[in-house]
């Protein structure tokens, strides 16, 4: 894939969408990258089999709270210096630069990043989604240490982190992240090529960027949504993918716990149906249920677009009245193994039941 | 006696009122030159309501005079950035996401510097004052005259922005400084975009208020005159010259506030039918509901306070078309040219108003001029009219209880069956000037945005702050302090942060010593 400023655009909308409603506005997030691009040209994107298995590969991600990056952006340099440091701490410099999560934001982050330092960029991931924890990643899953981590603000300051696991890294970061102000740079997670081809979620970027453009091509038609389904089929994993739900919003109930917004959405069907919607999230889309009957369930994705233009909505934007259609697809297989589900299954998020695939779950889904 | 005037981009409207009483009215096509079609609009009311100029005591315009400067990239003036902020947001200059077009009008004359806040107020670094006074020199030698200044958080604490401001008064005595805590919301491009608009409009509103200042002189009214912001209250002429960003889409607000007013009504659902489109907006407590996502002004992102509108290409010149059983109605439109292509004015275009007059609702023009037209087909546009009103309805409700609605505008002769969701239907008298009428109230308002950590403050606490701030600002503004009332207060709680950090909006409003 091609990476130009004129698709960022389609990347960032396509990462929003797989972000299931978390993951931060897509708009900074594409700022950032598109300004770094500007001063230092587009990086290269390279497929994770290009990598030497000895290779050095770091992530680079946006770390604190989106509603504090609206304020306070990145000033750019933080981002090089979260690299440089982690590349002094490990004794190795990185060849390419890959994104933790793909989310509005930190899709759009690792773009600046190997922009920044001249590197290419891994179309891979470790959630092929957003999640809102450091060790929610397929790398510590199967073994790979979150740590050593640096996270890194504004000031240039920087807190290396050590662990024995990646929740207490998640933790510490979370200490230090407040202390910096909330919007700081991290790069964690330092991998091998080996382990990010046998670990990574692959093709990430140019899927999300195959979402964007599908969307935005469908919308010039008037059909976006079915676009966006029919690319979403020829994947190798969001290969089930479903419009669960057409409605309308009829309540929605938010709350802050732990430091998340975690809420209820009740959707009502626009064609009359007695039908009962409802969607539970914790910054991202968590379950959805019919008429009581879970239909879609974490890891598998879940997210909230409008139904006129097929642009994805974060749970922040949830608001009464919207007309929305909620569409599911399934997660990678690499996310729903038995390891991967105890770090970031429904249990992980207080949900007290179990995994079901979503063409499990719907067996009409194409 | 006083007299409210709403310049719209096709209309200008304008109403002589005796307290709550409409004395006279006056409908008129829109002047190039705004000021003088406002001077002809106050001499037409006040020749029909046979008043003299010494029984104004009050004179309200609502215009759009600024918002088309802006979209338009006319009149516009260079514009210096300062953002207090490093090290942070390096990453993101001032103006990084503007169109070429208008980003050449205003120039790029940006000052990053030392300063900012964190979220919960402290500083990421002191305010670096000789820096500021640096830039403030360099502004002086390019001659620049307009100011914009920013501030990573200045929603949270604003005494950077304002030491930053008074140290750029000092070097720049005649320069005019807009700071951005003063206009936007958190969202800092967004905020300090907001400024820098309000900045490139500063000469335009100096010209604006100068010469209609004169043009009221000439017609012997001393009366002070106040101009409609976008939140449904007033403005005097000095702030204004300040602020003239705040008069952005008062347009619509004008209307609401109009409906309000005729209706007696706090809350409810105002839909507004013009000729080519319907504007619908929630009146609560009496003021537009706002919107809460980013706005973009001629292609440039925003987040100050705009009216929550939603706009369909539905109105009494709406070409109405028929295929087999389907019928559409809009958005193309006739346009102001209804009186010439309507059927009923002896044109030969099918229109919205046709079928209103068809189906008995209306008497315009010449009814004989329908008669041919079938039941069943004026029965089907009816249904197709009434349905993208009722959706439209349904798509501004913020709860299934049922709304009254208030039909203002002269396409409120298009409606007359029951709209679902609603509790009743109500057509004011004098619907058809509600806009000029929304800008004769005479109320001001103030308001905030910040975040408070519930946890240090208490909520109640916290919520009271928040108040006797808003009320302050309106007091500030020109209320009477006894009649300033709470008219929105919102909370909402922020992700990812510790103890219980929540974004507060809070707004006053209150009546002007008239």
């Amino acid at each position: 894939m091609k990476l130009t400023q004129e698709n960022l655009k389609d990347l960032a909308d396509g990462a929003a969408f797989l972000a299931t409603g978390g993951g931060g506005d897509p708009y900074l997030g594409r700022l950032l990258a598109q300004h770094a691009v500007a001063e230092f040209g587009m990086p290269e994107v390279i497929p994770a089999s290009a990598l030497g298995d000895d290779d050095a590969v770091f992530t680079s991600a946006m770390f604190g709270a989106p509603t504090v990056l609206v304020e306070k952006v990145a000033s750019g340099e933080d981002i090089d210096l979260s690299i440089r440091r982690l590349a002094e701490v490990v004794g190795r410099q990185p060849v390419a630069i890959a994104p933790i999560e793909i989310g509005g934001i930190n899709s759009m982050v690792p773009i600046a990043a190997a922009a920044r330092l001249g590197l290419p960029l891994v179309d891979c991931d470790g959630m092929g989604r957003a999640f809102p924890e450091i060790q929610m990643v397929t790398f510590n899953v199967y073994g790979v240490s979150a740590t050593p981590a640096v996270v890194v603000d504004e000031h240039l300051e920087t807190v290396i982190i050590e662990t024995h696991d990646a929740k207490r890294a998640e933790n510490l970061a979370r200490a230090a992240a407040v202390q910096m102000g909330l919007s700081c740079m991290i790069s964690c997670y330092p991998l091998t090529g080996r382990q990010v081809k046998d670990f990574g979620v692959h093709d990430t970027l140019s899927i999300a960027l195959g979402i964007g453009e599908a969307r935005r091509q469908g919308a010039r038609r008037g059909d976006p949504i079915d676009a966006m389904l029919a690319y979403l089929r020829e994947t190798r994993y969001y290969n089930h993918a479903k419009v669960l739900f057409d409605g309308k919003i009829t309540d929605l109930r938010r709350e802050t716990k732990g430091g998340y917004t975690v809420g209820r959405c009740e959707i009502a069907a626009l064609d009359g149906s007695d039908d009962a919607f409802e969607l539970i999230f914790q910054n991202e889309n968590l379950v959805a249920r019919n008429n009581g009957k879970t239909v879609a369930i974490v890891p598998d994705l879940i997210t909230a677009v409008d139904r006129e233009t097929g642009l994805a909505i974060t749970t922040e934007a949830l608001k009464y009245g919207q007309r929305i259609k909620v569409i599911a697809t399934s997660a990678a297989p690499v996310m729903r193994t038995p390891e991967a589900l105890a770090i970031f299954g429904p249990n992980a998020f207080g949900l007290q039941e179990d995994f079901v695939p979503l063409e499990v779950l719907n067996q009409d889904i194409a | 006696m006083r007299i409210g005037v709403d310049v719209g981009g096709t209309n200008t409207d304008a109403v002589l009122m005796d307290g709550a009483r409409v004395v006279a009215s006056h409908k008129a096509t829109t002047s190039r030159d705004v000021t003088q079609g406002i001077i002809q609009a106050i001499t037409a009311v006040l020749s029909a309501g046979d008043a003299r100029a010494e029984d104004i005591s009050a004179v309200m315009v609502g215009t759009t005079h600024f918002t088309n400067a802006f979209v338009e990239r006319r009149g516009l003036q260079q514009v210096a950035v300062v953002r207090l902020c490093l090290p942070a947001t390096k990453g993101l200059p001032p103006m990084v996401d503007w169109p070429e077009d208008i980003a050449d009008a205003v120039g790029s004359h940006h000052y990053m510097v030392r300063g900012g806040y964190e979220f919960d107020g402290r500083e990421i670094n002191p305010l670096d004052e000789v820096a500021v006074t640096q830039a403030a020199q360099a502004i002086r030698s390019k001659g620049i005259t307009a100011v914009a200044v920013s501030c990573v958080f200045s929603p949270v604490k604003t005494e950077m922005e304002e030491r930053a401001g008074e140290i750029l008064r000092a070097e720049l005595p005649d320069a005019s400084i807009t700071l951005s805590s003063r206009i936007g919301r958190i969202g800092m491009l967004e905020r300090e975009n907001a400024a820098i608009m309000n900045a490139s409009l500063a000469t335009l509103s100096t010209d604006f208020v100068a010469s209609f200042r004169r043009a009221l002189s000439a017609l012997n009214i001393s009366a002070p005159f106040y101009i409609s912001q976008n939140d449904g209250t007033l403005m005097s002429a000095e702030f204004v010259e300040r602020y003239p960003v705040l008069t952005f889409a008062s347009g619509p607000t004008n209307s609401m506030r109009g409906a309000a007013y005729l209706s007696g009504l706090q809350d409810a659902l105002v839909v507004d039918i013009g000729g080519t489109t319907t504007d619908l907006g929630m009146l609560v407590n009496g003021f537009p509901r706002e919107s809460s996502v980013a706005v973009d002004i001629g292609g440039v992102r925003t987040n100050f306070r705009m009216p929550d509108i939603l706009a369909i290409g539905l109105g009494g010149g709406s070409i109405v078309r028929s295929e087999g059983d389907a019928c559409q109605v809009g958005p193309q439109s006739v346009g102001y040219r209804l009186r010439e292509e309507a059927l009923v004015f002896g044109g030969s275009q099918l229109t919205a108003t046709d079928v209103a007059v068809a189906s008995g609702y209306a008497d315009v023009g010449d009814a004989r001029l329908v008669a041919h037209l079938q039941g069943d087909a004026v029965a089907a546009a009816r249904g197709a009219i009434h349905r993208l009103l009722n959706d439209a309805v349904d798509r501004m409700k913020t709860s299934a209880v049922p709304v009254p609605v208030v039909l203002v505008g002269g396409g409120a002769i298009l409606v007359r069956d029951a709209i679902p969701g609603t509790s009743e239907v109500i057509v004011p008298k004098h619907a058809g000037v509600a806009n000029a009428i929304g800008a004769s109230i005479a109320q001001v308002g103030g308001e905030i945005d910040k975040v408070y950590d519930y946890a240090q403050w208490g909520r109640q606490e916290a919520l009271e702050d928040a108040r006797s701030s808003a009320t302050e600002r309106a007091v500030a503004a020109g209320a009477l302090p006894d009649s300033v009332k709470i008219i929105d207060l919102e909370e909402l709680p922020l992700s990812y942060m510790p103890g219980q950090a929540v974004r507060v909006r809070s707004k006053a409003a209150g009546d002007l010593p008239l």
